[in-house]
């Protein structure tokens, strides 16, 4: 069952797991654009969430506090954008990238003296004999809780925008801010708990990269995974379903671009590295080509701040 | 409880009075921070605002302020012009390698050549290599109406994989021993950047950071097409109705950003660095970012700001050796920078009320 | 209801000052004023969106202080908005759903807005997406919005300006069965004959206070008009003119909308002589924006569809149709128009610059753009302090008159204007109505599209209608009928199923 080297099911595998990152943070995203906000920070929210997460399982020796701690950090940083950009009206896209720097910036100042530290392991879910079922196995008894969390979290998302009034209601928010606080709706702050929201998914992501991923802590471990993140939501119109398959299509094109490095294939590995960043601008030009903002699925507010006047 | 109010028209003083504001914000929570660290606050801030100018090897230091300012006011510019457009280069840190492996690329290949023709070829490498660099997101933008943020920020990453690749492979010196790295381009007449004056600090990339801003005040504030740039950010359909063609000014304004961003690692692979080496980028197309916006967009704001923050530079490096401050602190305090500036940059078209029940009262700012 | 002495200050203004009056059940109750009277102010009291300052409200003998518009619908209270409050990219029954306090399950929801909807003679699909529906078919949305919640009292403010004749009457027809049904009715407008032909009573605000009450029925509409603007109203004068050579030509222009939701052209074809005004009518979204920026030069057409002086223009931008001798002015001010953060004297170069000479070699002469600006004040009177104000420090008419002025003063071939006096005051308006009567005078080419039909025939050669993208043949003003305008206007939008439950 190999081809050139690769085991399809662990092939699989490996990319659920490495997806998790960019799943929750595009997830997070997702709810936050949806509402009609553009918060471009999510590479800074997910640097802090790392930091957070690791410090906070290395002190306190649970994996699954780290997890809590890197989202609460990613929802403290988003805490001031929402800060920024709904109680000061300030720009979306400028407060967002100093979001960026700033949590770059922050994390690399907190992780001092955390390096080469390994954080305690997350362990699989314990599924017994399940997981030896060859091929089904591996890929779906074979992770750790925070894989099947983002996969429930796919699914409770999509219902909540589709079925729920509150879904309703951030989706009218997002679609023309006017008319949902003419029909007395807190624009406000029903973007300020989206924006909570989105902050500690992209904490959690960020979490995931340094407490499972790697697993350890350097400077700029996230390596723009926020970046894919915010071009994934693009490549999903916006669905948390379509996020699922482009975080799961992009996991796959890191995983076998590192299996062909490993395989010693004939590419430098240099153009190999490159190939995640590449691939992500091809997929932004297919889906924006030949389409209106219409036709894409974009809320109609996304960027827009709001602020009542009289 | 407070409110915000729109102003009907926009505060003048409030226009040049917000720097200065988040400048002393940013001093204060900055003082904190480190006081939180165990530094003494007072000695960290006049390490970094007041020793490099006057201190005692301000002779020294003042040089290297305008070593740093010039590519930060170089860049800002550009990123100025499209900002004020409504156009989003983040990636002028890849534009920024680019014009350096460009540059460097035509002086290697000239090597060891002597003609004064070859400094000129490379400002012109440079220059053409950050604007092709940036051409990749605005042709991207203006034909497939693909987002230009996320594109030229992808963009960076690639650049950072290209410029390692070529310190360690095709434009690794030959006869560095092994060790990557090009040739260093300053030692050689007909490729480096010197100081024009001994100990100024000032070589040609901080004269021609000076030119362009003075050249982009003249292009904003007195010519059509900066009229048309300022048009396009505040009302775009405004700016359609004007005539303005979206796509010829995503392709100037991407395109002028990108060719400035590529003379400024340009100036600095012949200057400063010296070489090409694996981590030569580091983070001025990303300062920058700060530099423009605390600089209100304007070119002339641009150039004290960029003095601003290479303050923070040169003084966070003397607070690194002599205080033991870490070098993050020093990134932190420069986004911070940036959050008090958005922050209070709002009381330039609201003013705040303090609502008390029932009357409004005329708040103190 | 019964409003007593509400009064409402922002900084600066009095909204609304000492304000009372009540309504009776099953009463249709008029508040009439012009725009700036402090009409949508006092409505906003009433649906909670905004506190009174000083006064109270009593509902049915109650005490009636409404926190936020949840609590006002629970009361009983609803409101069908002027620019509606829907959602383009949701469906109806989600749009109903949020403008309700606890909705029922969605497919529930859709069957009652189905039954309603035949109920009231408002036929209306549920599953339908709101960007894709007619503008009678959006009030229809929000109209029953209000009536699943079994209103006491329903306050509709502006409803007729986007709809035709035929439509008025049957929105009539529904209102007139909910009064007999008890629902009292808050009934908002400035057009003083359907005010006569609808409501019971009328209470008329001038600057946020009631100058008078009336019953509609037992007074004219000047007496109305003469009480509403608070002096007496001249009507715009035209001196007769010859018809001059044909300046703007249009032959079977088709363009696509690049609005969300918006109407193509197809096959648009008139012609407009030197001298005359061809008025447009047409309810909103039915091209007419697309139609101004046609013309302007925003979206292009092929060369010979476009022709001024016999020079085809289609393919040209904004620009050089300006040099070309064609301008025009949109309808939105705020950010189409005009650029509200920036000066009057940026604005006034914002499409002056070519015919007004203001540059020389791309650089820009400031001191004359600003002699110009100032000229623009001085001739229309725009009240500012001066030409360094921004746009949007300007009041709607005053903006208007500025923009119109930009325009006008160009001594351009050819003007096209969308919604001239739209959200301006009776006396701005007729100011800028006679304005444009005079630019015709002096030989220009004149194309007015309005949604107001009396602006129209008021200053209108020529009359011709936009309907779904396409337009009649223009016919003289002169002898037109309020039927025939109306058959022209397509009669009522998707009414040919509709059955008014006859019970």
């Amino acid at each position: 069952m190999d081809f050139g080297g690769i085991n399809p099911v662990t092939l699989i595998a490996t990319l659920m797991v490495t997806s998790v990152p960019i799943l929750l943070a595009a997830l997070g995203e997702a709810v936050v654009e949806r509402s009609g906000v553009l918060n471009l920070g999510v590479e800074g929210m997910m640097i802090l969430g790392a930091i957070g997460g690791f410090i906070t399982a290395v002190q306190t020796g649970s994996p699954v506090l780290g997890f809590l701690g890197g989202a609460l950090a990613g929802a403290v940083l988003s805490a001031i954008f929402a800060l920024l950009t709904q109680v000061f009206l300030a720009n979306q896209v400028a407060t967002g990238l100093a979001l960026t720097l700033f949590g770059l910036g922050v994390s690399s100042l907190a992780g001092q003296g955390y390096n080469g530290i390994k954080p305690p392991a997350t362990g699989k879910v314990p599924f017994g004999p399940l997981a030896d079922i060859p091929v089904l196995g591996p890929i779906l008894f074979g992770h750790d809780w925070v894989v099947y969390f983002s996969l429930a979290m796919v699914a409770a998302i999509w219902w909540v925008l589709r079925s729920t009034r509150a879904g309703l209601i951030l989706r009218a928010v997002g679609e023309n801010h006017d008319a949902a606080h003419a029909l007395g709706y807190r624009v406000n702050r029903i973007r300020l708990l989206a924006i909570l929201f989105g902050g500690a998914m992209a904490g959690m992501g960020g979490a995931y990269v340094s407490l499972v991923r790697v697993p350890q802590w350097t400077d700029g471990i996230t390596a723009g995974a926020g970046w894919i993140a915010l071009a994934i939501v693009v490549f999903a119109s916006w669905r948390p379903w379509r996020v699922l398959i482009g975080a799961y299509l992009f996991g796959g094109i890191s995983v076998l671009q590192l299996n062909l490095q490993a395989a010693g294939s004939a590419i430098p590995v240099e153009y190999l590295s490159m190939a995640p960043y590449l691939i992500t601008i091809l997929v932004l030009v297919v889906i924006s080509s030949g389409k209106g903002k219409a036709a894409t699925g974009a809320p109609a507010e996304l960027g827009h701040n709001f602020h009542a006047s009289r | 409880m407070l409110r915000l109010e729109k102003r009907p028209n926009p505060s003048r003083f409030w226009l040049y009075a917000t720097p200065v504001v988040a400048v002393l914000l940013t001093m204060i929570a900055g003082g904190l921070l480190f006081a939180a660290m165990g530094k003494n606050p007072f000695e960290v801030i006049r390490t970094i605002f007041w020793d490099p100018i006057f201190g005692q090897f301000a002779f020294y230091l003042r040089g290297q302020l305008l070593v740093k300012a010039g590519p930060l006011i170089l860049i800002a510019i550009g990123l100025a012009l499209g900002f004020r457009a409504g156009i989003w280069n983040i990636g002028a840190e890849g534009q920024y390698i680019i014009g350096a492996i460009c540059a460097a690329a035509v002086g290697l290949a000239a090597y060891p050549t002597e003609s004064r023709w070859i400094f000129p070829a490379m400002v012109i490498a440079g220059a053409f290599g950050g604007w092709a660099w940036a051409m990749i997101p605005a042709i991207l933008k203006t034909r497939f109406n693909t987002n230009e943020i996320l594109v030229s920020l992808m963009l960076v990453y690639v650049a950072e994989t290209i410029v390692a690749k070529a310190a360690t492979g095709f434009l690794k010196n030959p006869e560095g021993m092994g060790f990557p790295g090009s040739r260093n381009l300053s030692t050689f007449p007909a490729t480096a950047n010197p100081e024009l004056f001994a100990g100024s600090g000032l070589h040609w990339g901080g004269v021609t950071a000076l030119v362009m801003a003075i050249l982009a005040w003249v292009l904003l504030s007195r010519h059509i097409l900066g009229f048309q740039i300022r048009l396009a950010g505040q009302a775009p359909r405004a700016a359609r109705f004007n005539g303005v063609n979206p796509n010829r000014l995503v392709m100037l304004c991407m395109g002028a950003s990108g060719a400035l961003a590529g003379l400024a690692g340009m100036f600095e692979v012949t200057g400063p660095a010296g070489q090409i080496t694996i981590d030569f980028g580091t983070g001025y197309g990303f300062t920058a970012i700060i530099v423009a916006f605390l600089g209100r967009l304007n070119p002339l704001g641009i150039v004290l700001a960029g003095f601003i923050m290479a303050l923070t530079y040169v003084g966070g490096e003397m607070a690194s050796t002599n205080l033991g401050l870490p070098d993050a602190a020093i990134q932190v305090f420069q986004g911070m920078l940036l959050f008090f500036l958005l922050g209070v940059d709002m009381l330039t078209n609201y003013r705040i009320r303090l609502r008390a029940a029932g009357t409004t009262v005329k708040g103190a700012l | 209801m019964l409003l007593e002495g509400l009064t409402k200050a922002y900084p600066g203004v009095v909204a609304n000052s000492d304000v009372s009056f009540g309504i009776g059940e099953g009463e249709i109750h008029a508040l009439l004023g012009e725009n700036g009277a402090g009409k949508s102010t006092l409505v906003k009291m009433i649906y909670g969106l905004v506190k009174p300052d000083v006064g109270r409200m009593v509902l049915r003998g109650q005490p009636y202080v409404p926190a936020k518009p949840a609590e006002a619908r629970r009361l009983g209270v609803a409101m069908v908005f002027q620019h509606f409050s829907l959602f383009e990219a949701l469906t109806v029954a989600e749009n109903v759903a949020l403008g309700m306090e606890t909705p029922p399950p969605m497919r529930e929801l859709a069957a009652r807005i189905r039954s309603v909807s035949e109920e009231y003679g408002l036929p209306l699909d549920p599953g339908r997406m709101v960007g894709d529906l007619s503008a009678g078919e959006r009030q229809r949305v929000e109209i029953i919005r209000c009536l699943l919640q079994d209103p006491k009292l329903l306050i509709m403010d502006e409803p007729t300006s986007v709809l035709t004749p035929q439509e008025v009457e049957i929105l009539f027809r529904t209102l007139r069965q909910l009064r007999a049904e008890g629902t009292s009715i808050l009934y908002i407008s400035h057009k003083l004959e359907e005010i006569r032909a609808l409501c019971d009573e009328a209470t008329i605000l001038r600057r946020g206070r009631v100058v008078g009450t009336c019953t509609p029925r037992e007074r004219t509409a000047r007496e109305m008009a003469e009480l509403m603007v608070g002096a007496t109203l001249g009507t715009p004068t035209r001196s007769p003119r010859p018809k001059g050579q044909v300046a703007l030509g249009v032959s079977d222009l088709s363009v696509a909308s690049p609005i969300a939701f918006g109407t193509p052209l197809r096959g648009v074809s008139f012609t407009v002589a030197a001298g005359e005004v061809l008025g447009i009518a047409g309810v909103a979204g039915n091209g007419q924006d697309e139609l101004l920026l046609a013309l302007s030069g925003e979206l292009r057409a092929p060369g010979d569809r476009v022709r001024l002086n016999d020079h085809a223009i289609g393919d040209l931008g904004p620009a050089e149709r300006r040099r070309a001798g064609l301008v025009s002015a949109p309808e939105d001010r705020y950010g189409h128009a005009a650029a509200p953060d920036m000066s009057l004297t940026e604005n006034a170069l914002l499409t002056a610059a070519i015919r007004r000479k203001l540059t020389r070699h791309g650089f820009i002469d400031w001191a004359k753009t600003r002699a110009f600006a100032e000229e623009i004040i001085a001739d229309y009177d725009v009240r500012t302090p001066g030409p360094g104000t921004a746009a949007r420090a300007l009041s709607g008419g005053n903006l208007q008159k500025f923009l119109m002025g930009r325009e006008l003063l160009q001594d351009a071939d050819a003007i096209v204007i969308n919604q001239p006096t739209w959200g301006v005051d009776a006396a701005a308006a007729a100011s800028i109505r006679q304005k444009i009567l005079d630019c015709a005078a002096t030989g220009a080419a004149v194309v007015v599209i309005s949604q107001d039909l009396d602006e129209l025939l008021e200053i209108a050669d020529s009359f011709a209608v936009l309907n779904e993208g396409r337009m009649t043949k223009p016919r003289p003003t002169q002898g037109l009928t309020m039927d025939e305008i109306g058959m022209m206007m397509g009669g009522a939008h998707g009414m040919e199923v509709a059955h008014h439950a006859e019970a």
